[in-house]
């Protein structure tokens, strides 16, 4: 008989998640995930003016900001039929490049480091074991004896004042743990240079986009104007404190992230025969070289994988009404002609209708329906997506960046190709694509700075700004890569307003609930045959899941023009 | 080694000083203060025996930005918050255990700190229905509810918390409201913004710790210290307005030597905060300074004062459209009647505020 034990919530992650699993003989025989909360994003959307859109959707996320103002902004460019000019192609791509360096950093130092790193067996490190071991790994300068006794004490002093905060019962001990304690008083280093380094690279927003959550964005190209003789606009100041932002994060990913990455991997192998779960795999590809229709030159190459066979990429087109459905046999909806159906974001429909337990409640009833999450298809084929997604796409693609880089670690590591569909391998393969954006993030800077040489400042096409431009309606689709997977939204136009406005996130991809032929998504696919070893210290399940990142409030909205609790609304 | 954080008292004879000269620092303390020698033997106590600020963090209907935001601070910088200044016992963000271990945490906060800890709230409480916003199988109403019973005070981080933001825009699908709508009879610090600034979040909790009181607020309930002023009023841009110089296209010439942003939209003039003054990520720009008009995001409803291209005077409330144009040519003097203007609106604005609260009060 099979136990079911309910994490919620789950700690570490962006936004509201609840995993229900049913444990047999100390594994996972089955996983239910929830996003359990709403906010209606999409209704408020409709009527308003389109150029407006991205400040809205940016909300939706302020862990992976910037990333939905720039799937808006291409959303509504494709629509009107909007090319922008080669800067403001690349301050978006060094934006885009800023926020996954540091998103990447952050996930894997505080939000998915204390499930391999031990910080109370750190308390019984040798110093200068410490520096010995990060000496040899790394190239990084604050690697002395004296740096990691210090930090050592420090941390002495917290645990015993008994006010462990953040820290405090956290799974320490668990048997699942691995690391010696000199590397896991690496890891704690790191986690603390990690906090503040992470405020350093968001910078590159600052001086883009005027701050940090939430830079601005703009319609047609970006807010900020270049002008190497003025004091008030991108100058040489403004540029070189970019450069140094850009040089600064790749040597920190490159001493800090990728050694650490590899040596707790080293460690942890068993985990690339765990979590492995669909077999198929998507990217939208992202960071484009030469305008947003080349795709075929975007940095990240679009396509599909199917079944694991890295022999063969398929192609993916956002506008077929084929492709890319929407499914609610499992999430808080209803739809006109019956539950069962698919919808295309364009066609998209989404009437609330909350059928779950009472709060409080217990365990969801994963019979019915059980999340807030829609269930999106790729032509009926549940999706993974994201920087393992991504890694596979650019290998398969014979991309020889990717190819190299995926090479080199599965060298380091000494494990077959195989071992990428795997927890690991996801965890993995996130920090290779941050190796990858670091540099880059540089080339990006220097054809900037080279456009400009040659006489090219323009940061914003003004064609099609006014209104009175557009036509009476218009549709349109944006895709990209968001830090998490495959985004994109979709508008319909009418009257110079939105009349329709729809996401389709990578948290909705990964960690919805199942669809009415019953397949699992990512999340609950990954989690079956994971081990529990204790089912109230529950660090494999956190192991596989954020593994993937989540970031749930991307993953619910809700959206329609004619569900019942819009006629509640009035009252406040 | 001491098995507790340093106490005042542990300071000050760590570096040397008898316990007679401590109990004089006391009562020079005690005749400051102007309280009764009596009082001496109790402040004593306080420094003697003071813990970290036991501090819960709780995530609603959020996006999490705050909570990056907080993790942007430069002064202090968090790692030294976490672990040295406060004693962070919940934040779903940041904590290392889940599910049972988590509620744990917040669980021994609540019973062994009752009346002694900061309750710190990220995001709208859902109102239409319970189900909109639940964590372990329980509602945010409830959660917020109970997690306050025990609270010395609340700080309503971002706009979220404090006026509903994105999802109490109209027509607000979930019934968003902020902290001061759903809590009554607890002190509410609002610190404004979609996020707020990170110096200013630190700086809040850094005025709460070293001063030990709420900071000043406005009849907002925002700490007077970081939203006393307009960013028109300090943005460095100013005198391109007064002067009548604007941009009138995004990277027009106008743009490219840095004029006003009125006229593309900027919402400085109608909104209070500290973007011009401390500015973001350690002061390195602000909104206007990187070439975007404000949005307004420290202002309750900014997200219905749109669209966000569109100047002030479009408005409805303004009716000065006409002086706005003249402005555009030129005409410095009627500036002034324009900001007057503009503030005679932010205050019927703040007034409208006032008078809603006070209407969900009587509820």
């Amino acid at each position: 008989m099979a136990n079911r034990i309910v994490v919620d919530p789950i700690t570490r992650i962006e936004g509201h998640l609840r995993v229900e699993a049913e444990i047999k003989d100390g594994k996972i025989v089955d996983a239910y995930s929830s996003g359990t909360m709403v906010r209606g994003i999409e209704i408020i959307l409709k009527g308003r003016d389109p150029r407006d859109a991205w400040a809205f959707t940016e909300r939706v996320c302020g862990v992976c900001t910037t990333v939905h103002a720039l799937a808006s902004v291409r959303t509504v460019e494709n629509a009107l039929d909007i090319t922008v000019p080669p800067n403001a192609e690349m301050i978006r791509n060094m934006m885009f490049c800023a926020q996954y360096m540091q998103d990447h950093v952050v996930h894997f130092y505080h939000l998915h480091a204390l499930d391999w790193v031990d910080l109370v067996s750190a308390l019984k490190a040798d110093p200068a074991e410490t520096a010995r071991i990060a000496q040899s790994i790394s190239d990084w300068p604050k690697s002395s004896s004296g740096y990691f006794s210090d930090l050592k004490n420090r941390l002495l002093k917290f645990v015993e004042s008994g006010q462990l905060g953040i820290f405090a019962n956290g799974y320490w001990g668990h048997k699942a743990y691995k690391l010696t304690p000199e590397v896991n008083l690496i890891g704690v280093a790191h986690y603390l240079e990690a906090l503040e380094w992470q405020k350093e690279i968001v910078k590159v927003h600052t001086i883009f986009g005027g701050k940090n959550p939430h830079p601005n964005y703009l319609v047609g190209g970006v807010p900020c104007a270049i002008n190497i003789d003025e004091n008030n606009a991108l100058n040489s100041e403004r540029l070189a404190y970019v450069g140094k932002l850009l040089n600064d994060a790749k040597t920190f990913i490159e001493q800090v992230y990728i050694p650490d990455l590899m040596t707790v991997a080293s460690y942890y192998k068993n985990w690339t025969a765990i979590g492995g779960g669909l077999k198929n795999y998507m990217s939208y590809g992202d960071l484009p070289v030469n305008g947003f229709a080349d795709v075929a030159n975007f940095k990240i190459p679009r396509g599909i994988i199917l079944g694991r066979n890295l022999s063969e990429v398929l192609p993916v087109d956002g506008t077929d009404p084929e492709q890319i459905q929407e499914y609610i046999s499992h999430s808080y909806y209803e739809y006109n002609g019956g539950d069962g159906l698919g919808k295309h974001p364009w066609e998209g429909e989404t009437n609330l209708n909350y059928t779950g337990p009472v709060p409080p409640y217990e365990y969801l009833n994963v019979e019915g329906k059980y999340s807030w999450l829609k269930t999106p298809r790729w032509k009926g084929n549940a999706m993974e997506v994201g920087p393992l997604a991504r890694m596979l796409v650019g290998y398969a693609s014979g991309r020889d960046e990717f190819k190299d880089i995926v090479g080199w670690a599965l060298k380091t590591l000494d494990v077959p190709v195989d071992a990428l569909f795997s927890t690991l391998g996801r965890t993995a393969s996130r920090g290779l694509e941050t190796k990858l954006i670091s540099g880059w993030a540089l080339e990006f800077y220097n054809t900037l700075l080279s456009n400009i040489k040659n006489g090219d400042s323009r940061t914003f096409n003004p064609d099609k700004w006014e209104p009175e431009t557009w036509p009476e309606q218009a549709k349109g689709v944006g895709l990209s890569e968001a830090p998490r997977g495959s985004l994109a939204h979709w508008i319909v136009i009418k009257n110079k307003m939105i009349n329709n406005y729809q996401l389709v996130v990578p948290s909705t991809w990964n960690g919805s609930p199942r669809d009415a032929n019953g397949q699992r998504s990512a999340y609950e696919a990954a989690l079956l045959g994971t081990p529990v070893d204790d089912p109230e210290k529950p660090l494999e399940i956190l192991r596989t899941i954020h593994s993937f990142d989540p970031c749930i409030a991307c993953a619910v909205h809700l959206y329609d023009e004619k569900g019942t609790y819009v006629h509640q609304i009035n009252t406040f | 080694m001491s098995s507790k954080p340093k106490t005042v008292y542990e300071e000050i004879t760590e570096k040397g000083y008898s316990r007679r000269d401590f109990l004089k620092f006391c009562g020079m303390m005690a005749a400051y203060l102007g309280l009764e020698s009596s009082a001496v033997g109790q402040i004593a106590k306080a420094l003697e025996t003071k813990e970290r600020l036991p501090v819960l963090w709780m995530h609603f209907q959020e996006c999490t930005c705050c909570s990056e935001s907080f993790l942007r601070s430069s002064h202090p910088i968090v790692a030294d918050v976490i672990l040295d200044k406060i004693s962070l016992n919940y934040t779903e963000t940041l904590m290392a255990p889940a599910g049972f271990q988590a509620e744990k945490s917040l669980h021994d906060t609540l019973d062994k700190y009752k009346g002694k800890y900061l309750l710190v709230v990220e995001g709208s409480v859902p109102t239409e229905n319970p189900a909109y916003c639940t964590i372990a199988g329980k509602s945010a109403l409830d959660i917020i509810r109970e997690t306050a019973e025990g609270a010395t005070a609340v700080i309503a981080w971002g706009n979220c918390a404090s006026a509903g933001c994105v999802q109490a825009a109209d027509p607000n699908p979930t019934g968003a409201k902020p902290v001061h709508e759903i809590l009554h009879g607890i002190p509410i610090i609002s610190v404004q913004g979609c996020p707020p600034i990170a110096a200013v979040m630190a700086g809040v909790i850094v005025y709460l710790l070293t001063f030990d009181r709420i900071p000043q607020l406005d009849s907002l309930g925002r700490p007077e210290a970081f939203y006393s002023r307009r960013v028109h009023d300090t943005c460095y841009r100013r005198p391109n307005y007064d002067a009548g110089l604007f941009v009138e296209s995004f990277d027009d010439e106008n743009a490219r030597k840095g004029f006003c942003l009125y006229k593309m939209g900027c919402r400085g003039p109608v909104t209070y905060n500290s973007c011009g003054v401390i500015r973001w990520n350690n002061g390195v720009s602000y909104p206007i300074q990187s070439g975007h008009p404000c949005l307004g995001c420290a202002e309750a409803n900014f997200w219905d004062n749109g669209p966000f291209y569109q100047h002030l005077p479009k408005f409805h409330g303004f009716g000065i459209e006409a002086t706005a144009d003249k402005v555009g040519l030129g005409v410095g003097i009627v500036a002034g009647a324009g900001l007057i203007a503009h503030a005679i609106t932010t205050n019927i604005a703040k007034r409208r505020e006032i008078t809603l609260g006070k209407t969900e009060d009587e509820k």
